[in-house]
């Protein structure tokens, strides 16, 4: 068990170095004259080239990652070209935003997929049939959508909750599930669709074994085969499902945040994509890629916990 | 004396296992046993004996990584793809499940035509072929057209016995070929072998596990254990009086199917199985 | 980043998947809405009613009307002209995104899956990597750094949708390559790029085509989301850009916002929706197959019984040997029948009229070939039919009660205290998910309402009983740790753990080597004979039954055509299949002689009364 989790936690480490290192040289191979487009098209060439140099920007790009890293690693991400502001200040206040909505979203289809999810396989028939068409339907539209819709309807007709802001839930927690209600509604019906039908469609496969038989011959109750048994099978899939829809919202949620002026990571990300602000981009990479990273590794974790063959192997 | 079609000296066949510096697992530990045209040579023993790994070390299919395979006197076991494409026209192959060797998408006649389209035979030569094709495995003409899923499993056993025989191969290296087939489908399965092989003169590599079907096809008999044959030589002779102590374990294992004579086996079984144990101690005792 | 369907079926579509849609109701209407779609924007040169691109000041957030049809935007362009144009730039950058991930997908893929080795550890972990951060970052990064530009942003995003294909195209690549029928087109000496086009391209194909509409879809909302966040070309107008428009301007003129909304919905659900009824058809076309063998001979026995019905055919029954054992009549089953209901509401009849008994002690062989019944019968005693299966007539009493019309609540207390089971296959009836020991001790602790250091001890002296040598390594390991002669025992030890009146065994050495068979039937002796047990043995193995069963039934196309001690129908047989069942045996025949190198052997061995 111990090995599994250090190779999981090493492989974790090593994801993460190699997306930060492939978007750091992307990001300032690719960019092309950074400092010219910092200061300015109206000014001179030797302005330019002194905000190079203040930037670090002339040096090779290898002495700059390296300085980068070493600097990363000691929790400073650098500041942003445009207002000076401490990157790693900037993204983690914000991540708190970000992450409870993702999270929230994630938690709450956790739970209604699972209901449903059993529901459907359990009693077929018209129950299923709803479920699967409503689930297309949920996972067709694009969640941005949903999200405006929500808005007109909720926020600006009926005026139930308020369009836009954020209250720290630190401050206010009536205040900040006001705020943060439609988001996390916006975000988790797509993600309650993708994960009704894997637990649905894993759970009937599930229900097919001949274990189940076997265990039901022993005198066990169909109720306590499908919760005890079936459902810890089938939850295998159904993870690894909610994680890809984890990471896929963490995605959506720059977009919802935008439509909700939620001050999250996608605020900067979208600010800092718009002017070219490298440094504050490559900060909200880290982030991700952390995030996505300490996902996988429980998602991993609880894996190994269903399925001994995982963690045995 | 008669010329032999296939002479397999001391083959080894190893499946390298996942991680680092683990040992190989030896399938083959190095067999020997040869085939002579027209006749059967029956393969038994139970699963992980490695009877299947040898069939299909024959048929290119297994890495073979000691040893030689001589198909009429040439080094076939480690022949390129061209060669093999050569030898296609001398060895073929019938596997065990009649469900999953004949691709669902495809019909009877593709299926058959498909090792012809190797040599480019001409599309009505190979219409013909398929017709009389058919016609030596006892299927309706009607068949060519239709997808496996619509026939038996003893129907489907038949296509693959057409397809192996397509090419006028020298040899075909049956892989369990009744073993998923229901007792009247495979008792008439094995007639349409025996039929098939008086009229071309093919031979079998005859792989099963099951010692009556063995003993019903096969002129000789090799019987496999570990990776090694254990016994090997004339069929009614192993089959009738096995000489090696695994053998005769085998042979004691399967039921007959008579209450009486069966009551008695069993006996004669546990009676062996003590002297044999007897047989160890002592030897472990020397 | 976007999930895939690893086990998509294969297609035998002999009909076109074009054609089936156009009767598939939302498939035809997806498509008619995508098809509308298309055209509009194909044709906006000719449809539109104004330059997508000129703004009028006059006409800013104009209303509908005569002048503009769905109003003006915020620059006093004509929406309509707009969302036609917007069509021809959105349509072609998701297909440019749909393009390079499927050309890098499939490739990837089929090389990956097909030929595996370094390609295939080097693709799979780049795969995993790209599918590691949101697209959508990584799409606003590349923004960062490349500038507005909407067929490059399409160009990565195609890049970063590749492992749809790739996982999907290596998934299926991977289970064809090892099937019989590839190997047997490598025997035939076909080449590697001729079996993928043969063999695995037919199999990919239709599992592609779906995951392509589901990926357009994907690209589209996706490249509506950048567009929507104002990063997008100013210079072109698509459905993203005037969604942010509508957005912006959401207070001042709501409708704004609705068209381009809508638009994207409707393509969005309209792929989705396409996607769905595809798979629908390709289901319904592989349904027959996927449970061919079970369809097939349940058909078979439809077909036979009714024939049999006809005849009149009643079974044949032996008289008792004088001197019988007469002990207690522990099951009587009467005029049983099982049926199937079908989704046209028509029954299929599986098992008919079928009468048994089984006494204490004594051991009843259920003989017959595939699609007999005689598993059907087996399971429908223990009330366990698979889904859809159902008693349709007969009555089932043991111990006095009527199985067949047990509540369920109540059923559940006969099974495993009273009645037992032995499955066929050994690993697939443990679940794997649990400890040997878990699965034995739970049943007991509900079945005897025992504690668990009680059914541990118990658990502990079964493994032992059933000759498992290290009992404490068993019990703590998990099913996939061990043999499955290992396995079968641990089965047959959770069947007789509550010490049951008696016993169902559904082909319990079937699946076993002939060594283990003969130790796995010796203990069940042993235990039928210790605990006094009644046992239905169900097998179609004529050594099986002459080595435990008192008394044979043999079944033939969900009837019982012949039943009788054991003896009586080894030695006289009457009914015509069982004789010839017996004839079809081996055992007695003789070997099949002398080499003869001039090529006429002696005469084959004909076997007696077997119809070729």
């Amino acid at each position: 068990m111990y090995r599994f989790v250090l190779r999981r936690l090493f492989s974790g480490v090593l994801l993460l170095f190699v997306i930060t290192t492939v978007a750091y040289l992307l990001l300032y191979a690719g960019g092309g004259d950074i400092a010219r487009r910092i200061v300015g098209p109206t000014a001179s060439d030797a302005q330019v080239a002194l905000k190079a140099s203040q930037l670090g920007l002339d040096r090779p790009l290898v002495v700059q990652y390296w300085d980068w890293l070493t600097n990363a690693l000691t929790g400073d991400l650098g500041r942003s070209w445009f207002n000076g502001q401490l990157v790693s200040a900037g993204v983690s206040s914000r991540l708190s935003v970000t992450i409870s909505l993702v999270l929230g979203a994630v938690l709450i289809a956790a739970v209604i997929s699972v209901v449903i999810g059993v529901w459907a396989a359990v009693r077929r028939g018209w129950v299923d049939r709803v479920v699967q068409f409503v689930g297309v339907l949920g996972f067709a539209i694009p969640g941005f959508l949903i999200a405006l819709g929500l808005v007109s309807l909720f926020a600006l007709n009926l005026k139930w909750f308020k369009a836009t802001g954020y209250v720290p839930m630190t401050t206010s927690f009536g205040g900040w599930a006001a705020t943060v209600t439609l988001p996390i509604i916006a975000l988790s019906i797509g993600c309650i669709a993708a994960v009704v039908q894997q637990v649905r469609g894993s759970l009937i496969d599930a229900l097919r074994q001949d274990y189940v038989r076997t265990l039901r011959a022993r005198g066990l109750s169909f109720n306590r085969v499908v919760y005890k048994h079936v459902l810890r099978n089938a939850g295998g899939p159904a993870l690894a499902v909610l994680a890809v829809q984890f990471i896929g919202l963490l995605g959506g949620a720059v977009i919802v945040e935008q439509i909700f002026a939620l001050p999250g990571l996608g605020q900067i990300t979208v600010a800092a994509t718009g002017q070219g602000d490298i440094p504050v981009v490559m900060g909200v990479v880290v982030a991700t890629a952390a995030i996505v990273v300490a996902v996988n590794l429980i998602i991993d974790l609880a894996q190994g916990w269903l399925n001994p063959k995982v963690r045995l192997s | 004396m008669t010329e032999t079609l296939l002479d397999v000296k001391d083959v080894v066949v190893e499946y390298p296992l996942k991680g680092f510096r683990r040992e190989p697992f030896k399938a083959l530990k190095g067999v020997s046993l040869d085939i002579r045209p027209g006749e059967t040579v029956g393969l038994v023993g139970e699963s992980g004996s490695g009877k299947t790994t040898l069939g299909r070390a024959v048929l290119g299919l297994a890495p073979v990584t000691g040893g030689s395979i001589k198909y009429r006197g040439e080094e076939i076991s480690k022949a390129s793809r061209a060669k093999r494409k050569e030898l296609s026209h001398e060895i073929q192959v019938v596997f065990q499940d009649p469900y999953t060797s004949l691709n669902p998408s495809m019909t009877i006649e593709q299926i058959l035509t498909e090792p012809l389209t190797v040599r480019k035979v001409e599309r009505q030569t190979a219409n013909k072929r398929v017709a009389d094709l058919l016609d030596q495995v006892r299927l309706p003409q009607g068949a060519a057209h239709r997808l496996p899923r619509e026939f038996s499993g003893g129907q489907r056993q038949r296509v693959a016995i057409a397809r192996a025989l397509a090419l006028d191969p020298k040899l075909i290296v049956c892989d369990e070929p009744v073993s998923a087939l229901d007792l009247s489908t495979q008792a008439r399965v094995m007639e349409l072998f025996i039929e098939i092989q008086e009229r071309t003169g093919v031979a079998y590599l005859f792989v099963s596990h099951d010692l009556a079907v063995v003993r019903h096809l096969s002129h000789r008999v090799a019987v496999m254990y570990h990776g090694e044959i254990v016994e090997w030589g004339d069929g009614e002779q192993v089959t009738g009086a096995p000489e090696h102590p695994y053998t005769q374990r085998l042979f004691m294992a399967a039921p007959i199917p008579d209450p009486d004579r069966q009551a008695k086996h069993r006996a004669d079984r546990i009676r062996l199985l003590e002297l044999q144990n007897q047989q160890d101690l002592q030897a472990g005792a020397a | 980043m976007i999930e895939t369907p690893l086990a998509l079926p294969v297609t035998a579509a002999k009909v076109s998947l074009f054609r089936r849609l156009l009767t598939h109701p939302t498939g035809a209407a997806s498509l008619l809405v995508l098809f509308l779609v298309a055209l509009a924007s194909a044709l906006a040169p000719i449809l539109a009613t104004h330059d997508p691109n000129t703004a009028n000041l006059q006409d800013v957030l104009a209303k509908a009307g005569s002048e503009h049809v769905l109003g003006a935007d915020s620059a006093g362009r004509d929406v309509f002209s707009r969302l036609l144009f917007a069509g021809q730039f959105s349509l072609a950058g998701a297909l440019v995104a749909l393009a390079v991930a499927l050309v890098l997908g499939v490739t990837a893929g089929l090389i990956a899956g097909y030929y595996g080795g370094w390609f295939d550890a080097v693709s799979s972990w780049l795969t995993g990597l790209m599918m590691a951060l949101p697209g959508m970052v990584v799409l606003l990064a590349a923004r960062a750094v490349v500038g507005p530009s909407m067929w490059l942003s399409m160009m990565i995003f195609g890049v970063m949708l590749s492992p749809a294909f790739f996982r999907l195209v290596y998934a299926s690549v991977t289970a064809v390559r090892n099937e019989l029928y590839v190997d047997a087109a490598r025997v035939s000496g076909l080449s590697d790029f001729r079996i993928i086009g043969r063999h695995i391209l037919t199999v990919v194909r239709a599992p592609v085509i779906i995951q392509s509409a589901m990926v357009l879809g994907i690209a589209i909302a996706i490249q509506a989301g950048l567009e929507f966040l104002g990063l997008g070309d100013l210079n072109i107008p698509t459905w993203g850009s005037m969604l942010n428009d509508g957005f912006i301007n959401i207070f001042k003129s709501p409708t704004l916002v609705l068209w381009p909304a809508l638009i994207i919905g409707l393509v969005c659900i309209a792929l989705t929706l396409l996607a769905n009824a595809m798979r629908d058809e390709l289901e319904r076309s592989r349904g027959p197959v996927k449970k061919s063998r079970k369809a097939a001979a349940t058909a078979a026995i439809a077909d036979a019984a009714g024939a049999a019905e006809k005849r009149g055919a009643a079974a044949v029954v032996h008289p008792d040997e004088p001197g019988a054992d007469k002990s207690e009549l522990l099951l009587e089953v009467t005029d049983l029948g099982v049926g199937y209901d079908q989704p046209d509401g028509s029954t299929t009849h599986v098992v008919n009229h079928v009468n048994l008994t089984v006494r204490r002690g004594e051991v009843h062989g259920l003989v017959g070939e595939s699609g007999s019944g005689k598993t059907q019968t087996a399971f429908s005693i223990l009330r366990l039919l698979p889904q859809g299966g159902r008693i349709t007539g007969g009555s089932i009493f043991f111990e006095g009660k009527d199985l067949a019309h047990l509540s369920e609540k109540d059923m559940t207390k006969v099974r495993g205290k009273r009645i037992a089971y032995i499955p066929q296959e050994p690993m697939s009836n443990l679940d794997g998910a649990f400890t040997i020991g878990s699965q034995l001790m739970e049943p007991m602790r509900v079945c005897l309402g025992i504690s668990k250091t009680e059914a541990r001890k118990r658990a502990l002296a079964l493994l032992a009983k059933v000759g498992i040598p290290n009992p404490e390594r068993t019990f703590n390991a998990y099913p996939h740790q061990i043999s499955g002669g290992m396995a079968q025992r641990v089965l047959i030890a959770g069947a007789v753990s509550c010490e049951p009146d008696l016993l169902i065994a559904d082909e319990p050495t079937t699946a076993l080597d002939v060594t283990v068979q003969a130790e796995v039937l010796n203990l069940l002796r042993e235990l039928q004979d210790e605990l006094n047990m009644g046992v239905i043995l169900v097998t179609h193995n004529f050594g099986v039954v002459a080595d435990l069963c008192d008394r044979v039934s043999v079944m033939q196309s969900g009837r019982v055509v012949e039943t009788g001690p054991v003896r009586a129908i080894f030695n006289g047989a009457r009914h015509p299949y069982t004789r010839q069942l017996l004839d079809a045996i081996l055992e007695d025949t003789a070997p099949r002689g002398q080499y003869n190198p001039a090529g006429t052997t002696a005469e084959p061995q004909e076997l007696k009364g077997v119809a070729s």
